[in-house]
């Protein structure tokens, strides 16, 4: 079990936050996740045996929302 | 479908919209009305249903799929103008507020920024550059004036006068010398130092600073907007019912219709009107106000606490009093700012100030010698003069208690006082202190008669001054000798003592404070970018009273909004009682929505001619 930090580009809608909690609960492999508005950060706590984080990286891109940074 | 920018579609759609409106006045629904009523729509419109296909994707019903499903409905049953203005409203009212969010976040750049980016420091008998990063505890820094401290360190060497403002928001700079200890982030202004480095890299004070910053930016989005959770129910159940009717009755018009008359029009525009005419008028007033639960709140504070130097007082020293002592005012303030012509310490600095007021021409001294931390000691023609604190003169021989009660009783009213003698004896002394603001007691009487129940200050300063200041303004409480950290711990208390706590600040210092109280208010304009930044409230100006204002404007706003909704969900229930007793047609229920719609919107243009807590009644 791991845990990353994704930043992304500035969020500006709260519906967007549920955009992603909502792809994050559907996903396969991810056991905590946390969408920080105001920062544009999503912590995400994933089996890395059953996911990778560029596949999350990914599902989070083919919402609208550009990834920048991650740790 | 072309590449528009959601601006362009915003004012294309606005002025379509204004011309459909037109054109349906003069010709009702003809095919141009129409054209123009449906491009409207469709430009407006097709964000707004690209966000809800993405939604429902994931299973989540928004706004924006009511909406759609709306103007879909809405334009299926003919109601062109229905489509057009929601999609705009919607629209236009969703760019203002994410224009405002935006702001907030620059805030955590504009900190980095205040970041040291290199240190010098000594190996082996080398000095080097190197990153902030590469230095270890234990590492030799050196820093020169104007350059920026980049450990927390002890002083070894040299002596310095030092401008705390990121750690302690005091913008008088102090004096450090061997065994005292410096912060990072804090700049050199003059001299020159040799630390050692106990802390580095993101164990500093000023790295802490950032990272409370970061965690407390956050822990404001756990607030969920009530209309938020309310259109997470309302809006699925509105979209079953008029299915379910649609089942029952195999009536498309009546299932579209409910869903039309349903379609929370002015209660979707209830709030974003209010709260933008509300918006508007603080920016007009120049107050930023970033966002509708800042504007919520703000009216609701318990308490707010003040920030002392630069929000309460005027961050700058100046020179209150002279006394003479065998010789007049004007001679102690002539040979003062001679004396103090080569100094670079602020006290110094306010003193020349004061003297070229005064005077024309201010020679500079014959000989001048500076004392670090002491004062000068200085020549003009054959008579030598010392300029400093009792110490200085102690040190050479001249005796001060004949003064000292007089010093004591300065000091007590929280100014500094610089003693000027001969060789001999005292001639003079001159009392600096940092002004508290005019407006300062009249905002605090402005609070108190809004109903805000405990005004106090928290300050790095000491207890001297905080009391002086703290007694003159007529505040509540204050809390002196607090660190950053300090500050976070003394505002919890307040929350969960008295309520709802606003914290009024202006400096880098505060922005944990800022950010971690339940509303942050920052005070002055440009230059103050971090506080500025993470604050919630912003007072362009450095004029208190806006923030009596600003209380007084969010009250309002508040209570515009919830007529607004009340209004709005009224109507929406006796609507929805008229279509489903078939007592109300489509046209009838379009009227009075499209009515309501209106009375929501002119309700909140009243917003816009509030102008204080005195007299005007919205």
């Amino acid at each position: 079990m791991i845990t990353k930090t994704f930043q992304l580009e500035t969020l500006t809608c709260p519906s967007c936050v549920a955009k992603i909690e909502g792809m994050l609960k559907r996903t396969e492999g991810v056991t905590e996740w946390e969408v920080l508005f105001n920062s544009s950060r999503v912590r995400v706590s994933f089996d890395e045996s059953v996911l990778e984080s560029e596949t999350i990286k990914n599902n989070i891109d083919k919402l609208g929302f550009r990834v920048i940074g991650e740790k | 479908m072309f590449r528009l920018t959601k601006k362009q579609r915003i004012l294309i759609s606005g002025v379509l919209v204004t011309v459909s409106f037109i054109l349906h006045r003069m010709l009702g629904y003809a095919p141009i009305t129409i054209a123009v009523m449906a491009a409207s729509t469709i430009i407006a419109g097709t964000p707004i249903f690209i966000n809800a296909v993405q939604a429902l994707k994931y299973r989540i019903v928004g706004i924006d799929a009511l909406v759609t499903i709306a103007v879909t409905g809405a334009v299926l049953i003919g109601e062109y103008w229905e489509g057009a203005a929601v999609t705009f409203l919607f629209m236009f009212g969703d760019y203002l507020e994410s224009r405002t969010i935006e702001k907030t976040r620059s805030s955590i750049r504009a900190l980095l920024d205040l970041a040291p980016d290199r240190a010098r420091v000594r190996r082996d008998g080398i000095e080097m550059e190197i990153s902030p990063e590469e230095v270890v505890p234990g590492d030799l820094v050196i820093v020169k004036p104007g350059e920026k401290i980049s450990v927390d360190g002890t002083v070894l060497e040299g002596s310095a006068y030092i401008n705390q403002a990121a750690i302690t928001g005091e913008s008088i700079p102090t004096a450090r010398r061997a065994d005292e200890t410096v912060f990072s982030g804090t700049i050199v202004e003059s001299g020159y130092l040799l630390i050692r480095a106990d802390r580095v890299g993101d164990d500093t004070t000023f790295a802490r600073i950032l990272q409370m910053v970061e965690e407390a930016q956050d822990k404001k989005a756990k607030t969920q907007k009530f209309l938020e959770a309310f259109s997470r129910y309302y809006t699925p159940a509105i979209i079953v019912l008029a299915a379910l009717f649609y089942l029952w009755t195999k009536d498309v018009v009546l299932a579209l219709t409910l869903l039309v008359i349903a379609c929370p029009g002015a209660l979707v525009i209830s709030t974003p009107v209010s709260i933008v005419a509300g918006i508007g008028n603080g920016a007009k007033n120049g107050v930023l106000i970033k966002g509708g639960e800042i504007m919520e709140k703000l009216g609701t504070l318990q308490v707010i606490a003040f920030d002392k130097t630069g929000t309460l007082t005027l961050g700058e020293p100046r020179v209150t009093k002279i006394q003479g002592y065998g010789v007049s005012e004007n001679e102690v303030l002539r040979l003062a700012a001679i004396g103090e012509s080569y100094s670079e310490h602020p006290l110094g600095k306010a003193i020349i100030k004061h003297g070229e007021q005064h005077f024309q021409d201010l020679p500079a001294p014959d000989e001048a010698e500076i004392i670090t931390g002491h004062g000068v000691k200085f020549r003009i023609g054959n008579d030598w003069y010392y300029i400093g604190n009792r110490k200085l003169l102690n040190e050479n021989g001249i005796n001060t208690s004949q003064q000292e009660m007089e010093l004591r009783m300065e000091e007590d009213k929280g100014q500094t006082a610089v003693l000027l003698s001969s060789t001999e004896k005292v001639i003079g002394i001159i009392s600096i202190a940092d002004v508290v603001r005019e407006d300062g007691k009249q905002l605090v009487k402005d609070l108190k008669a809004l109903g805000i129940q405990e005004i106090v200050m928290l300050t790095g300063d000491n207890e001297r001054t905080a009391k002086a200041v703290a007694g003159k303004l007529g505040l509540d409480g204050y809390y002196a000798e607090l660190l950053p950290e300090d500050k976070v711990e003394v505002l919890t208390e307040l929350q969960n003592e008295h309520g709802r706590t606003g914290m009024v600040g202006d400096g880098v210092n505060d922005a944990p404070a800022l950010a971690s109280a339940d509303l942050g208010i920052a005070v002055g304009g440009a230059g103050k970018d971090v506080a500025m930044e993470t604050a919630d409230v912003v007072l362009m100006s450095a004029e208190l009273s806006k923030l009596a204002y600003a209380v007084g404007l969010s009250r309002a706003t508040v209570r515009n909004m919830k007529q607004n909704i009340y209004f709005a969900l009224l109507v929406a229930g006796l609507l929805l009682a008229g279509v489903l007793l078939k007592t109300v047609n489509l046209s009838f229920g379009m009227l009075v929505h499209e009515l309501s719609v209106l009375l929501v919107i002119v309700n909140a243009v009243r917003l816009l001619r509030y102008k204080g807590s005195g007299g005007q009644s919205t």
